[in-house]
């Protein structure tokens, strides 16, 4: 059955498209007349929250974008940054969170393959992905399908693919038990001049279709990714795409080929709205018209309407404007890897977006306003309540330090992922130098004897939602810093920004602030966010999940010999603590999983310490100074060494005067800007003295010896047992629930 | 030594494999494309792993079926070297061309991670420059790796000494029976195994225990 293009426009179907009266008020004027069925859908996908960003302009526009290493910020594809020697990395990050809590495994997997789309369509080989997951609580009935459903189609994409899953996150907590978070990060390497674009140019020329055949599936799909969840969610199902990462492989390969053959004007993915809005970006960026024939478009379902063929969101395809006397040369490309090649449309002069099906006009709608005018909002909002400050002194100290250190390093939160990233393939391609595990991963660049990559995904949501400001800059810092701990000089970054319902002033209120506290970190640190992705609505029936504002950063690495790993230590080297000691227990871990409170303020975050201490710790690890260097991060202080006892598998001999301050603040606050990095007996005095020097707060902790953890009196645990309580948490979590997630 | 890699769509270490290959000869290999007929003269033969045309049958089943493998078939039977990891393993025992076959792993997840292997028989083209006996580091990434062959074939694979590399000191990622990480043929010029020794060849993969592996099938000194 073919629907028709007559259906009438009722306020039901207006907003069973998600346009609010006054939006489609909007259309009305700007046609002069009622738009039809096909028109109604290509508006709705293209002034969805997903695609329009209405909520988020106003304030995404504040965010600094700039620098000398930016060769293209947000509004393309992906991000461009300069890496030097005619190089550049181009990278994004993106979620899949409404696709991924309906069916796991094909949401997780087309967000992967979405986000390697974004950067080869630039013209980049995608060598390094990451993956920021967060999940409800361990004991949510949904969570354990959850769990097994994304890791795996996370992996399934992206092994099959073929690109290094070389870090990312993965976290529980009751506010995401409705709503989980998937968010995809990718970046490729190309040539400086060889960067592609989807900007349109010239006129009469032809608009080809590439890549996998149309089908039904997806229709829908941002619009539904643009409202919260209810009881319907069964029902969304429908809208979720299925991937095909061998197609996708193959379509990396051709379009490759056919950028070095010259034969791309402009070129742009498929992803939300699919044919809709790549069509759109192409020629609204390029001034242009654009006309298609969907009679032309290469289908895999029969009796598809102009409606479907323009909100599918099927997989593994491309829109691009073609050299026309370069049209048998790359076809051939596209025929030799088995993919489809259909010139479908042209370019015109008159800014029209016309849509042709079996000889009708089915659309005819002017191309800037679809993309440039969509609605935007300056919605109310309101700043949430903030907690009192909390001393350290007003929170209980635990009975046994050793107990709560081993129940931290085994905690759902804290314990090693490796369950997760053993069924990634971190290998492939032979370039990866730091797998996940550490701070940051690390690959190095194809073709330079020296130079590497560092690459870290970073937020913690219960700061944000304490203190969007200050946990906005909190997980830009942590990402800089994470960049920073293997010796990385961080180049830019890429916000993906996950938040409730926006039309809700406190909701907004947090989007406006931890926006704020990102950009005066970003600012303060030197570090562009040059793409990006705003995904709202994470909401069920009312509840929306913590404020996440996921921050994912490259960084450069100019001779990899030289980088520091959480896992150097040798026997004899001392254990120097970089930055402050330890003071703030509020919005810690500890707090919450020790004492079993949620209050205080998160701590603080003073950039210029930040930079200080950062650039300080940088340039000794590129003096080869330490044999290991680990930020301090959830946990704080203890479960750091912890991490690095276990990592080297050497014991720690910490000695911590009880003069300092209160011993859980010292071994669990959380403060910033801080370091530990293992150096050698002869160079220990050396680097004490830069960093007296460079003004940055040092402490001698310790020693490297032994075979176990002792922190003063306080606690001693060999690094066998903190091991295999860190081990143990995710495959005995696993493992525990009889019924084990299919592959959906 | 010459060399070839065969290229089929969906495979995605051949990269590796190619790079791993000039590395260690000075040269790069010859690459043989999904449509070719016949294989140029080369003394050895690599298929590289991932997942050719997506794997979505039986692993390897599709690739087994294309005319190269005809062209890989006649190679083999003349005496080349032919040598298949990974996914080039699963398509040599789907091509009938190695005994057993390769199930989905016993945990029915991917398995990225180091294992240990042991190097069973150190008297073929493939191992020669290890000694019998060596107990080596290499990764393995795949998804069927799970080694199986009935009783009567495993018998003479284990009799014939057929079995060039074991997982060692309980590292078996997979299940495999007799904890099978890679095998030759009887006449002892076709290997498949599992493990990536293509991931382990230089100081920045952490380790050059693939290496030898190289070094042996193509001839070169130690």
């Amino acid at each position: 059955m073919t629907i028709p293009n007559e259906i009438q426009i009722t306020p039901d179907l207006i907003e069973a498209h998600g346009l609010k009266p006054d939006e489609y008020e909007r259309i009305l004027e700007l046609m002069g007349r009622e738009p039809s069925f096909t028109e109604l859908g290509i508006f709705s996908a293209m002034w969805n929250e997903h695609c329009s960003y209405k909520s988020s302009k106003k304030w995404l526009r504040t965010l600094p974008t700039d620098g000398p290493q930016v060769i293209q910020g947000p509004g393309e594809n992906a991000g461009v940054v300069d890496i030097g020697d005619g190089d550049c990395i181009v990278f994004k990050m993106e979620s899949h969170n409404h696709p991924s809590y309906i069916e796991p495994y094909q949401g997780a997997a087309t967000g992967v393959g979405g986000i390697l789309r974004d950067v080869f369509t630039m013209g980049a080989r995608p060598v390094a992905a990451m993956n920021a997951l967060r999940f409800g609580e361990p004991d949510h009935p949904k969570t354990h399908h959850l769990v097994a459903g994304v890791v795996a189609g996370v992996g399934g994409y992206g092994n099959c693919f073929g690109v290094p899953t070389v870090g990312g996150e993965v976290e529980f907590d009751a506010r995401y038990n409705g709503n989980c978070l998937v968010n995809a990060f990718a970046a490729g390497l190309a040539k400086s001049d060889a960067i592609f674009y989807s900007r349109a140019e010239g006129i009469g020329l032809p608009v080809v279709y590439l890549g996998a055949k149309t089908g039904r599936d997806g229709v829908g799909g941002a619009t539904m990714a643009s409202a919260e969840f209810d009881g319907s969610i069964e029902e969304k199902r429908p809208t979720v795409q299925v991937g095909d990462p061998f197609t996708e492989k193959c379509l990396l390969e051709a379009c490759l080929e056919l950028m070095a053959s010259g034969a791309v004007i402009a070129i742009q993915d498929m992803g939300a709205a699919g044919l809709t809005c790549s069509a759109v970006e192409m020629g609204a960026k390029g001034d242009l018209g654009i006309e298609l024939d969907l009679d032309k478009v290469p289908v895999r379902e029969e009796n598809m309407s102009a409606y479907e063929m323009m909100l599918s969101e099927s997989q593994e395809r491309m829109l691009m404007v073609l050299r026309p006397e370069m049209e048998a040369e790359a076809q051939a490309i596209f025929v030799k890897w088995g993919l489809d090649f259909a010139i479908v449309g042209k370019t015109t002069d008159d800014l029209r977006f016309r849509i042709f099906h079996q000889g009708d006009l089915v659309a005819d709608l002017p191309i800037k306003e679809l993309g440039d005018e969509a609605p935007e909002y300056d919605r109310p909002w309101r700043e949430t309540g903030l907690y009192p400050p909390l001393p350290a002194q007003q929170v209980e100290e635990p009975e046994d330090y050793g107990k709560a250190l081993l129940s931290l390093v085994g905690s759902a939160n804290n314990s090693s992922r490796r369950w997760v990233f053993e069924q990634y393939d971190t290998l492939i391609q032979g370039n990866s130098l730091q797998l996940p595990g550490g701070d940051a991963g690390v690959v190095r660049v194809d073709g330079h004897p020296g130079k590497a990559l560092a690459f870290s995904s970073d937020v913690t949501p219960r700061y944000c939602e304490a203190d969007p400001f200050e946990g906005g800059k909190q997980a830009v810092a942590e990402c800089w810093r994470n960049l920073t701990a293997t010796g990385a000089d961080p180049l830019a970054s890429t916000d993906n920004l996950n938040f409730g319902n926006p039309e809700r002033p406190e909701i907004m209120g947090q989007l406006v602030k931890a926006i704020e506290g990102i950009g005066e970190a970003c600012s303060a640190l030197g570090f562009p966010i040059v793409s990006g992705n705003v995904s709202l609505y994470n909401e069920t029936n009312g509840e929306a999940i913590l404020p996440t504002p996921t921050m994912a950063g490259i960084g450069l690495i100019p001779d990899w010999s030289q980088m520091a790993t959480i896992g150097g230590a040798n026997d004899g080297d001392v254990v120097i603590l970089l930055g402050w000691d330890g003071t703030h227990l509020g919005q810690s871990i500890y707090l919450r999983d020790i004492v079993g409170q949620t209050d205080g303020p998160p701590p603080p975050v003073d950039l210029y310490a930040e930079k200080r201490n950062g650039d300080f710790v940088r340039s000794a690890i590129r003096n080869g100074q330490f044999s290991a260097c680990h930020d301090i991060s959830d946990g704080g202080l203890s479960v750091c060494l912890a991490e690095m006892a276990i990592a080297s598998a050497k014991g720690l001999q910490i000695d911590l005067d009880s003069e300092l301050g209160p011993a859980h603040a010292l071994l669990f606050g959380e403060d910033q800007a801080r370091y530990v990095a293992t150096v050698s007996a002869e160079l220990a005095n050396f680097v004490c003295m830069n960093a007296e020097g460079a003004g940055v707060p040092f402490r001698r902790l310790g020693t490297v010896t032994g075979s176990r953890l002792t922190i003063g009196d306080l606690l001693s645990i060999s690094v066998e047992e903190l091991r295999s309580a860190y081990e143990s948490w995710f495959p005995d979590y696993m493992d525990g629930t009889a019924a084990m997630a299919g592959e959906g | 030594m010459k060399s070839a890699v065969l290229l089929l769509p969906g495979l995605n270490r051949d990269r590796d494999m190619i790079a791993a290959l000039t590395k260690i000869s000075g040269e790069p290999p010859i690459t043989v494309w999904q449509t070719e007929t016949e294989i140029p003269d080369v003394d050895l033969i690599v298929i590289p792993g991932g997942f050719s045309y997506g794997d979505y049958l039986r692993c390897g089943a599709i690739a087994a079926r294309m005319p190269v493998m005809e062209a890989v078939r006649r190679k083999a039977e003349a005496g080349v070297r032919v040598m298949g990891v990974c996914n080039g393993f699963q398509i040599l025992v789907e091509a009938g061309l190695l005994p057993g076959a390769l199930m989905r792993n016993a945990s029915l997840k991917f398995v990225c991670r180091e294992v240990q292997l042991q190097v069973t028989n150190a008297d073929t083209a493939f191992s020669a420059h290890y000694n019998r006996g060596d107990i080596i580091r290499c990764p393995v990434a795949h998804h069927d790796g799970n080694y199986f062959a009935a009783p009567d074939a495993l018998k003479k694979l284990e009799d014939n000494d057929q079995v060039v590399f074991r997982y060692a000191n309980g590292t078996n990622p997979n299940g495999s029976i007799n904890d099978i990480a890679g095998i030759v043929n009887e006449a002892g010029n076709v290997l498949g195994m599992m493990p990536h020794p293509e991931n382990l060849i230089e100081a920045a993969h952490g380790g050059t225990d693939g290496n030898a592996l190289f070094t042996s099938a193509l001839g070169i000194a130690a």
